[in-house]
């Protein structure tokens, strides 16, 4: 069976919903998605440094470990 | 001269900071522009000892601390957007001062230009396709009506496993299709790595995991082309999130980092 399931941003008031799943927020997981993968990365002047894999690897199992509560080897 | 470090959400044209009202930053810091001809970046101060690296691992390490910043930052984003055009960054990109961050407004100038351009008038979709695996037969039954159990369980167990196969590979079929008729009425297309099956509520796998940079006046069209391509699509579920800030076509253009 087919459906299309359609979840609002936070603030998303331009949202043209076709079924909005009401009081949802944006799952965490979208959200590292792109705060993590994506968005403009600068190199150099920064306190903080880490390569990109290490970060999104890192918070990854972090989400993964505390969802589950699955230890990951 | 501010001894603090600068956390910076995004690099946007200019837009009345006053009206951005209850928005704060991580750490519940108040948000500041620093403008640079045309453009602003959008940060936050943020105190010199939570901005060193250490501090920082530590607080990407642990789920809590991390989400909240995750959220603090998607929200200003969020905000920002709805007042101007504006180019996402990266999680915790900070600073060590607020001269630094006019340093890469200078230097990055030509290229935050012509990305803003670009992003203008569009947003972002996400789109992902689940593989809609049906619930394995009722072992219990099986075993009961056979002399051999044993047997029984490995043939349910391969029947389920070639089940889900199948399954899979429809999807990611049908996936393929839905990604590019997307793509077609898209202006730009990026994917992301597909999420862990467990990450999902029913443990649904992830066949596609894309975003689609959309112009705002063609997201009507957009999700009526998603529903008809859901509807045209057996054995899926596919999941529309959005309308973002486009942080998934952020990269600069042309190149040359600051």
């Amino acid at each position: 069976m087919a459906g299309v399931l359609v979840r609002e941003s936070g603030l998303g008031r331009r949202a043209l919903s076709i079924d909005v799943v009401a009081g949802r927020e944006v799952a965490l997981v979208d959200v590292l998605d792109r705060l993590l993968a994506d968005g403009v990365v600068l190199s150099g002047d920064l306190t903080l440094a880490i390569a990109d894999v290490d970060l999104v690897h890192l918070s990854l199992r972090t989400l993964i470990t505390s969802i589950t509560g699955e230890e990951e080897q | 001269m501010n001894a603090d470090a600068c956390y910076t959400y995004a690099v946007a044209r200019p837009f009345d900071v006053a009206t951005i009202g209850p928005v704060r930053g991580v750490d519940d810091a108040a948000i500041r522009l620093f403008r640079y001809r045309d453009i602003v970046a959008v940060s936050s101060a943020m105190p010199p000892e939570a901005a060193e690296e250490g501090a920082l691992r530590t607080r990407l390490e642990t789920l809590e601390s991390m989400e909240a910043m995750a959220r603090a930052h998607h929200a200003v984003v969020e905000a920002v957007v709805e007042r101007a055009v504006a180019i996402p960054f990266r999680l915790a990109t900070i600073h060590h001062d607020e001269r630094r961050v006019i340093g890469m407004l200078r230097h990055g100038h030509a290229e935050f230009d012509a990305t803003l351009n670009r992003l203008a008038g569009r947003v972002e979709m996400g789109v992902k396709v689940y593989a809609n695996i049906s619930a394995p037969p009722p072992t219990s039954i099986v075993a009961s009506v056979s002399d051999s159990p044993g047997r029984d369980y490995l043939r349910t167990r391969r029947v389920e496993r070639n089940q889900r196969e199948r399954g899979s590979r429809q999807a990611v079929d049908v996936a393929e299709r839905v990604d590019a008729a997307l793509a077609e009425s898209a202006v730009e297309r990026a994917l992301h790595r597909p999420q862990a099956a467990r990450l999902h509520i029913d443990r649904a796998e992830n066949v596609l995991n894309a975003a689609y940079l959309v112009e705002a006046r063609d997201l009507p069209a957009f999700h009526t082309l998603v529903r008809r391509l859901g509807s045209d699509a057996p054995g899926v579920r596919i999941e529309v999130t959005g309308p973002w800030p486009a942080y998934s076509f952020a990269s600069l253009d042309s190149g040359g980092e600051p």
